[in-house]
């Protein structure tokens, strides 16, 4: 057994789930997708105990390009983190309506076999196809099944993609003149490649220009808040939850150890464009109106931080980073659902319209309060570990660094509670708000306990994800 | 050889058949023979031979190309019997016409000899004129004609003076014996001047800025068969002709060619997708597509002695999306008397299935993975930064960036617009050209090497 069984898995889903007929999809897709899910921790588990689960087998001759699969702790965390969102997405979705649901959930879950697949290439151009390829399903579900008026919705949309394009096609240059140098494009032939300082630098830029627009790095990040006020939830969940992650992985996975030096020279103003998206991001969430948008805009907050982790080139910046990579999706599916839930009941997502939801549904705000505290990073949640290693990182790097990244969570703290605060508290609104289904409460319910769970004992995680960045160093440090 | 005769005998079918009052079976026949017709070919392909004095050269260049042409032939002959229902009386003759139009296209890429290449182009290009100007109560079909014609038998003058001034300088038209002479001393001047002229001639007809002017309005104002024709089969015809006449005549090129080069590709591509971005007509944007297209398969000039496999993906990933976008529009604009995108509206939800091959046929001229546009163009991309020349590179792909805008006009019209009218049931053939040549097309993405290794 290895990864590829995840992929057709997923590939199979896709099509099955077409091929249910709408009444069916969303059940086939999330029993596909709870498969791949069990799949996926049953590689896990032999990966763990030693075996081979990685893959590689030819496809083109001419350009060389194979069918590589490199499955270590770290790709397995991130197939993780996208196999157990995809379900709790799924599920999260039962109560929308979809028309055309049968294409909708086959794009879900072709774009979850894209993004494993982004996870697990170990070969640039393979890599860069999976890469591209989950541009598609996310354009089409934001550009259909999205909300709002559909002229500003397809202008946000278009723009998303150009964007993306864009920024990806410099890498494709970048992985073209890498194979003219390398004669493959095979990762460890790549990583073993001798560049001079001219073209680390360039080619550590059409790498960035790529990761910076998807993660996004200010000032690339004008697409964003936009695309996640138009999408649809489940359009929200994934872009946010999983395919941000991508953009992140790939900064450790292929951007620092192919152009080391160039990474280490400009270190500082990596650190400095990622902690400015962190002040940035949470200053504007202060002032959205819109729940979705203060959601956008508090998630670019965090994944600054995260991307400040990831330039910091150092054991504990990187493990914090992937840590807070796997916390943050999971939170932030669960806000978004939350934001979700409340847009069920009063079909508004502006919050001066909510307010005095809590004496109505004391589940839903207990679960809700959870997830803005694990937000914030308290003690006690994943979020926290993930978030203290990034901050303490940063402080070994430069203690200015860590007071101002610092001021994610102070700032955060007051953004998030008092969008809860004006949510669920204060005066009763006159309409009634039913308390949260059994779906909703499952879904809810996985994600806390996730985090909790991480919280108080984040080992097995840190372990699995430890070797892999170890190895990473080396060849940077080199 | 065979190719030449086998086509040029089933036209005279073609022809024929009226009198016998066949028309019925006509399509299916000439579908029928020019399989056949691909199977001849294509056993040709591991004897490379030479006929009647080196006047046609039957090699593994010529044969894949044929085959191409071939292909992209049939799928025009099977969209024509619903294309022309409306004028039974004519369907022989346009079949005719367009099956000597192949005739011509092989024998461009398969020439020994000047005079052959010549031959070609004439046989292609009248056709051309005639299938322009065919809507002949039509003014705009008129004028369309009209302009091809005077223009093109321009650039067909311009060729044949560049074949003089290079008869004058070498004493030959075998092009084997002018790439003997041309890397010699002492050739004269006018050699470079007479290559030029035929480049430019050839430029002319793959209508590559700034010699793409006649092509919007061709486009637009010929029946949209015809235009199916020109910006698929012709395009990619004209270029490979271009690359034989030049890696046939000539061992290297100069470095100041090849900036010409450079200058023309880029130019192409800016000039045809930045005025493809404010058209509302389809075959405006498709020819101004065209024209950007033209500029990326010039790159492949740029590594002469290595490209002739990359051009073949390019082509065949081009026509075929080609093909297929068209199968949908000529469905989608055959009642109407404009092609406006806003005929597309709402297709998404009336045919699903045509708004999908359409999508995934722009999308694969967009150069998005898993279909064969984005293999072209990547493996354009690394040939040329192979060869030295990243700026084109650069320039190319800021323009992928820029055609997205237009590409996506057109999905974005399917998808988020109310349709106008009824659903209605589409004749069996578009379905299966247009999901055929997709497919093909999509397999070409998956196993690149299929194709790529015919020439490598």
């Amino acid at each position: 057994m290895d990864v590829t069984t995840i992929l057709l898995l997923l590939l199979m889903g896709s099509i099955a789930t077409f091929l249910a007929g709408d009444k069916l999809a969303s059940k086939v897709a999330l029993l596909f997708s709870l498969g791949a899910l069990g799949l996926s921790l049953y590689l896990l588990n032999s990966l763990n105990q030693g075996a081979n689960i990685s893959f590689t087998g030819s496809w083109i001759d001419y350009p060389k390009v194979a069918l590589a699969f490199k499955a270590d702790g770290l790709a397995m965390a991130m197939v993780l983190l996208t196999t157990a969102l995809t379900p709790l997405i799924i599920l999260s979705s039962l109560g929308n309506p979809f028309n055309n649901s049968k294409n909708f959930y086959a794009l879900v879950l072709f774009m979850s076999f894209a993004m494993t697949g982004t996870f697990l290439a170990a070969d640039g151009l393979l890599y860069y196809i999976f890469w591209e390829l989950a541009l598609i399903p996310i354009y089409f579900i934001a550009l259909i099944w999205g909300n709002g008026d559909a002229e500003d919705r397809k202008k946000a949309v278009l723009k998303f993609f150009i964007y993306t394009l864009g920024g990806s096609l410099f890498m494709l240059i970048a992985f073209a003149y890498l194979y003219s140098k390398a004669g493959s494009f095979l990762l460890e032939d790549l990583y073993k490649l001798d560049l001079s300082a001219t073209e680390e630098c360039w080619i550590f830029l059409a790498f960035f220009l790529a990761y910076a627009i998807k993660i996004p790095i200010i000032p690339f990040h004008t697409w964003q808040a936009k695309v996640y006020q138009k999408a649809p939830t489940v359009g929200t969940m994934l872009l946010s939850g999983i395919m941000l992650k991508m953009g992140l992985y790939s900064v450790i996975r292929w951007q620092l150890p192919i152009a080391p030096h160039a990474a280490k020279e400009y270190m500082p103003i990596l650190i400095g464009l990622s902690i400015a998206g962190v002040i940035y991001g949470s200053i504007v969430a202060l002032r959205q109106k819109d729940l979705k948008k203060l959601l956008a805009y508090s998630s670019l907050a965090h994944v600054g931080l995260i991307a400040a982790g990831c330039y910091t080139l150092t054991q504990d910046g990187l493990s914090g980073a992937v840590a807070q990579m796997i916390a943050h999706g999971f939170v932030i599916v669960g806000l978004f659902f939350a934001a979700e839930i409340i847009y069920r009941r009063y079909e508004t997502r502006t919050i001066a319209d909510m307010g005095g939801i809590r004496s109505l549904t004391p589940k839903f705000t207990s679960m809700f309060m959870i997830l803005v505290l694990a937000s914030v990073a308290l003690p006690g949640t994943y979020n926290f570990v993930g978030e203290f290693t990034v901050l303490y990182s940063l402080s070994q790097a430069n203690i200015w660094y860590a007071v101002l990244g610092g001021t994610t969570i102070i700032l955060g703290a007051y953004y998030m509670l008092k969008m809860f605060q004006n949510v669920m508290l204060g005066e009763t609104n006159a309409k009634a708000f039913a308390d949260v289904t059994t779906t909703e409460a499952i879904t809810l319910v996985a994600i806390i306990a996730f985090l909790l769970f991480f919280g108080l004992y984040p080992k097995p995680i840190t372990d699995l994800v430890a070797p892999s960045i170890k190895e990473i160093l080396t060849i940077i440090n080199n | 050889m065979n190719t030449l005769i086998a086509i040029s005998g089933l036209g005279v079918f073609c022809l024929i058949a009226e009198i016998f009052n066949l028309r019925k079976l006509l399509v299916p026949v000439a579908v029928l023979g020019l399989v056949a017709i691909l199977g001849l070919t294509v056993s040709e392909f591991h004897t490379p031979n030479t006929f009647y004095n080196n006047m046609i050269v039957v090699d593994k260049f010529s044969v894949a190309f044929s085959s191409l042409f071939i292909v992209l032939t049939i799928f025009l002959v099977a969209l024509s019997g619903d294309f022309y229902k409306d004028h039974p009386s004519k369907l022989s003759d346009f079949l005719a016409i367009k099956i000597f139009l192949l005739a011509g296209a092989v024998a461009m890429v398969s020439f020994g000899n000047l005079s052959m290449f010549f031959l070609g182009i004439e046989v292609l290009s009248i056709s051309l004129y005639v299938l322009a100007a065919s809507r002949r109560l039509d003014i705009k079909s008129n004028e369309a004609g009209m302009k091809y014609f005077l223009l093109g038998s321009f650039a067909s003058g311009i060729i044949l003076f560049g074949i003089c001034l290079i008869y004058g300088a070498t004493g030959y038209f075998d092009i084997a014996e002018i790439k003997d002479l041309s890397s010699g001393a002492g050739i004269p001047v006018w050699f470079p001047i007479g290559i030029t002229l035929m480049i430019i001639g050839m430029l002319f007809k793959i209508a590559a800025a700034p010699f793409h002017f006649w092509a919007p309005d061709v486009y637009e104002g010929s029946p949209t068969m015809t235009t199916a024709t020109m910006s698929t089969l012709v395009k990619v015809v004209a270029m490979a002709t271009l690359y034989k006449v030049l890696s046939g005549m000539t061992t290297s090129l100069t470095l100041t060619f090849e900036m010409v080069i450079v200058v023309i590709s880029i130019l192409s591509m800016t000039v045809g997708n930045i005025m493809a971005l404010r058209q509302n007509n389809v075959k405006r944007m498709l020819a101004f597509s065209g024209i950007s297209h033209a500029g990326f398969m010039l790159m492949a000039i740029l590594s002469l002695s290595t490209a002739a496999g990359t051009l073949l993906y390019y082509t065949a990933a081009y026509a075929l999306a080609g093909i297929a976008s068209f199968a949908v529009i000529i469905y989608v604009t055959r009642n109407k008397d404009n092609e406006d995108t806003l005929n597309f509206n709402g297709l998404g939800k009336t045919h699903p299935l045509l708004a999908a091959v359409l999508t995934a046929s722009l999308l694969s001229m967009a150069g998005i993975p898993i279909f064969a546009g984005f293999f072209a163009k990547f493996m354009l991309f690394s040939q040329t930064i192979q060869a030295g020349y990243l700026v084109v590179v650069i320039a190319g792909v800021v323009n992928s960036i820029i055609s997205i805008g237009y590409y996506f006009k057109l999905i974005l019209a399917m998808y988020t617009k109310e349709a106008a009218e009824e659903k209605q049931a589409v004749p069996f053939v578009y379905y299966f050209v247009a999901v055929t040549a997709i497919l093909l097309n999509i397999l070409m993405g998956l196993y690149p090497s299929l194709v790529i290794n015919l020439l490598n």
